[in-house]
């Protein structure tokens, strides 16, 4: 398999269900390309998905998954990554529900204790599955059937929020914009330590405002700036940058340590190849007597 | 009439109650004699009224008992909420600065006054030591051998400057010097040293922390909740030795997802909480359910509803247990009755979770998990790993169609772990087919909802009956669950007319137990520590048995034998 690995490898026998035009088709592909580019192999990779459209993509892509509930895809990404760190990729995948509402504290529980995984978050500022509600990324004013007269909070600003709360890669991609994404994903993989990418999913079903071409007449690369993603100041001004304007790609990313390197216990083998044989109480007993 | 300690010490929280009454417990261990150690104190850490009582024999005793013979009041609280708890002849200890004594004339109580601030001010200048004199005083009382105590000073402070652990020898020496060898004030019982096989001393929260290492658990995951918080020190403080990760998540929710996301890897993981804890958890609890992920988590209980009576124990979460998360599945439900069920039924936990591929809750209290108890030394000798049906690539290599949830007649599908090649699957939240993808299938969702019931059969053979204690010809009956075995078996001790069921597996039912065994309802009682006799209602509704007489309490307290022995009489 290794020396015919394609986009192919990574497909299962369920045809994707997502509304034709749906920007999760092109997530799925970008994901997909990533993988293949980097030469991870389906059984080397561990997925975790929440509830939501996005999440049905659970059904859609080869590998390791856990389906989990809505807004958990996190918790169990970094238990996966603990518990054995030497799969070649876990990435999380969520929508704005999962990730930045029912969710929201174990995002940024996870960008402070920096695990090594790929947080996925499909940003369609709606909630598509239950038929179009106000989500936490709707902007202020958006009409839904939640909110018929008008939404009237601010808006969550996940990049700001993951800046803010210590996440070593913060990006944002955009789902007419595949190959950019697949490259920010491959970034994403290869960082040790926890990587945001939020991508801009429009639903074509149910966000009338937030559409493609809505996208396409302000979203514009950092890469094609001289922007560098080294100061977090810059980044911070960057991630409030909604207007008009509104930039794509890599916002930050700082080396630093990884949950993993703090732990002298998993210095040689995974936790996963912890042999279980001969193990001695006397130790833990000593106290006791 | 055997030899029995029955001490206890109280004072403000902050004073030090709990280390002097593990080191009394200490010390009658290191005698030989058995102990059990009850605590009690409120959810504040400063200023609330503590207290430590120790009963110790040199035959097994299995609770605290109503009635004491040393009270060491440390302050005035203590007097005025326990003097009526000593028994005739017994003895309070106190310090007459501090503390006033007015006894009764019609109360037998012998006082023992001792400058307790004083010694300490003259070692530590300070009454830091006060705990330490008394527990020095106490031990002369029952002519403890005074170098048994020196030994577990100098291991309980081990962690402590060498001053310090001088210090607290001083202060012991000197209270122990305070009572007289020719002092008219007696205790019935003498802690003389006898030979025994060696024994530790546990609480059933250190018990199951030791059962997880034994089991092999690798992951342990918890958020802080009194009772079950010490369990989180325990792993964490063997987190390096027994090569293990412990991480303190940020909620409940996080917890079980993380226990659940480690054991989808292949690592044995273990989650713990209190009823609260688990009520958050309860969703996902069902998650564990439907993919078909082995859990363990220990539901240790206090008093409810909601913050209820937070450093209280109780019994009321039984039904919730058994019936936690929605929908329907199987999970097992193990309710120890004491420290070494709690350590078996921790290593048990471990493998039933693998083996059939489900939740099981380790369902204890604040009275099994907080107490301290004398049991022989836990030994892995004789334990067995069972992991279930886990594939290795060799295997994995043979099947070429691999089917995650494959339908088999015992209902438990070989699983296979992230980073085998041909294990790829989805473990999935939505009911799915064999494949683990999403269906709705009305075929598909009813063979799949039989397939993951259907391991009830191998599994109800499998589990434990309950135990019948006492005098199996009598006709009265006591029949409890969980930790309430402890003062039960203790009451048995004073009075063998009645016979024991207890049901430490409730779930699955022990439905057969019960036909096999005649139980007549109406000379059996029920004893458990909630208010609506769930056990009761659990028996009813499995058995068609009506139970008619109950004992109940939900005031936060464990049973006293006393109190039993005197409702065994209503049989």
């Amino acid at each position: 398999m290794p020396e015919n690995l394609n986009i192919k490898s990574y497909e299962t026998p369920v045809k994707p269900s997502w509304c034709p035009g749906c920007g999760n088709h092109a997530i799925w592909v970008a994901l997909r390309q990533a993988l293949v580019k980097m030469k991870i192999k389906p059984w080397e990779v561990a997925f975790t998905f929440g509830i939501g459209c996005n999440s049905n993509g659970a059904n859609f892509i080869k590998g390791y998954i856990l389906h989990a509930l809505h807004g958990r895809p996190l918790p169990c990404a970094e238990a996966i990554r603990w518990t054995n760190h030497k799969l070649k990729a876990v990435i999380a995948i969520g929508g704005d529900g999962d990730s930045f509402g029912i969710g929201l504290s174990h995002f940024i529980h996870a960008c402070r204790r920096n695990v090594d995984v790929l947080y996925l978050t499909h940003d369609n500022q709606i909630y598509g599955l239950t038929t179009g509600q106000t989500s936490p990324t709707s902007v202020k004013g958006f009409k839904s059937k939640s909110t018929p007269f008008g939404n009237i909070e601010e808006p969550i600003n996940p990049l700001a929020l993951a800046l803010s709360n210590g996440a070593s890669f913060v990006a944002r991609g955009f789902a007419g914009e595949t190959e950019h994404l697949t490259s920010l994903i491959i970034n994403g993989i290869k960082h040790r330590g926890f990587a945001l990418i939020d991508v801009f999913q429009p639903c074509i079903t149910f966000n009338h405002l937030n559409t493609f071409a809505w996208f396409r007449e302000r979203v514009y690369k950092l890469e094609e700036t001289n922007y560098q993603p080294t100061n977090k100041k810059l980044a911070w001004q960057k991630s409030l940058e909604l207007g008009h304007k509104i930039p794509l790609g890599l916002f930050y990313q700082e080396r630093k340590a990884t949950y993993f390197d703090e732990l002298p216990q998993l210095k040689k083998e995974a936790l996963v190849e912890k042999s279980l044989k001969n193990i001695n109480l006397n130790k833990a007993l000593e106290e006791y007597q | 009439m055997k030899e029995n300690i029955n001490w206890k010490i109280g004072g403000q929280a902050g004073y030090g109650i709990m280390v002097t009454g593990l080191m009394f417990a200490k010390t009658c261990l290191r005698h030989g004699w058995e102990v059990f150690c009850y605590t009690e104190y409120p959810s504040l850490i400063r200023g609330g009224h503590n207290t430590y009582q120790v009963h110790a024999a040199k035959d097994k005793v299995n609770s605290q008992k109503k009635k004491i013979e040393v009270l060491v009041a440390l302050d005035q609280n203590t007097v005025t909420k326990h003097l009526l708890e000593l028994s005739a002849g017994g003895v309070i200890i106190f310090d007459p600065e501090k503390v006033k004594v007015n006894l009764k004339k019609n109360l037998k109580v012998q006082s023992l006054a001792i400058p307790i601030a004083k010694i300490s001010k003259e070692i530590c200048d300070s009454d830091l030591m006060k705990d330490t004199v008394a527990l020095g005083a106490s031990l002369a009382l029952y002519k403890a051998d005074f170098k048994i105590l020196v030994s577990v000073i100098k291991d309980v402070f081990k962690s402590k400057s060498a001053e310090i652990i001088k210090q607290n020898i001083e202060a012991a020496k000197k209270g122990y010097d305070a009572v007289k060898p020719n002092s008219k004030i007696k205790v019935l019982a003498k802690l003389s040293k006898i030979k025994s096989a060696s024994k530790i001393i546990v609480t059933g929260n250190e018990a199951i922390g030791l059962g997880a290492l034994a089991a092999g658990c690798k992951f342990y995951v918890a958020y802080p909740m009194t009772p079950a918080t010490a369990l989180l020190h325990f792993m964490a403080k063997n987190e390096r030795a027994y090569d293990l990760v412990v991480k303190q998540a940020e909620d409940e929710i996080a917890v079980i997802n993380m226990a659940i996301g480690a054991s989808f890897t292949g690592v044995r993981s273990m989650c713990a909480t209190s009823g609260g804890g688990f009520a958050l958890m309860n969703e996902s609890f069902g998650f564990s359910g439907i993919a078909e992920i082995p859990l363990v988590l220990m539901e240790g209980q206090r008093t409810g509803p909601a913050t209820g009576l937070p450093t209280w124990t109780g019994q009321g979460d039984l039904l919730f247990a058994i019936n936690a998360s929605h929908g329907e599945f199987l999970r097992i439900v193990v309710a120890p009755g004491d420290v070494q069920e709690a350590f078996t039924a921790a290593v048990s936990a471990f493998n039933l979770a693998e083996k059939y591929q489900l939740p099981v809750i380790i369902l204890t209290d604040k009275y099994l998990i907080e107490s301290p108890q004398s049991t022989k030394i836990f030994s892995t000798k004789g334990i067995k790993i069972d992991r279930g049906q886990i594939l290795i690539q060799s295997q994995l290599n043979k099947i070429k169609d691999f089917k995650r949830y494959k339908f088999t007649s015992s209902g438990i599908s070989p699983r296979s772990l992230p980073g085998a090649k041909g294990g790829e699957h989805q473990a999935n939240s939505d009911d799915h087919d064999e494949y683990g993808f999403s269906t709705e299938d009305i075929k598909t969702r009813n063979r799949m909802m039989a397939k993951r019931a259907k391991k009830i059969q191998n599994l109800i053979k499998e589990l434990p009956d309950p135990k019948i204690y006492g005098n199996k010809k009598a006709s009265r009956t006591v029949i409890c669950w969980g930790s309430t075995k402890m003062p039960v078996l203790e009451a048995l001790k004073q009075n063998n007319n009645f016979k024991v069921v207890h049901l430490q597996y409730l779930c699955p039912f022990p439905v057969k137990f019960f036909t096999k065994n005649i139980i007549n309802p109406q000379k059996s009682m029920i004893i458990e520590g909630n208010h609506t006799a769930q056990l009761k209602q659990l028996i009813r509704q499995q058995t068609g048995l009506n139970i008619s007489k109950t004992l109940l309490k939900y005031d936060g307290r464990p049973f006293y034998p006393e109190e039993i022995i005197e409702a065994v009489k209503r049989l």
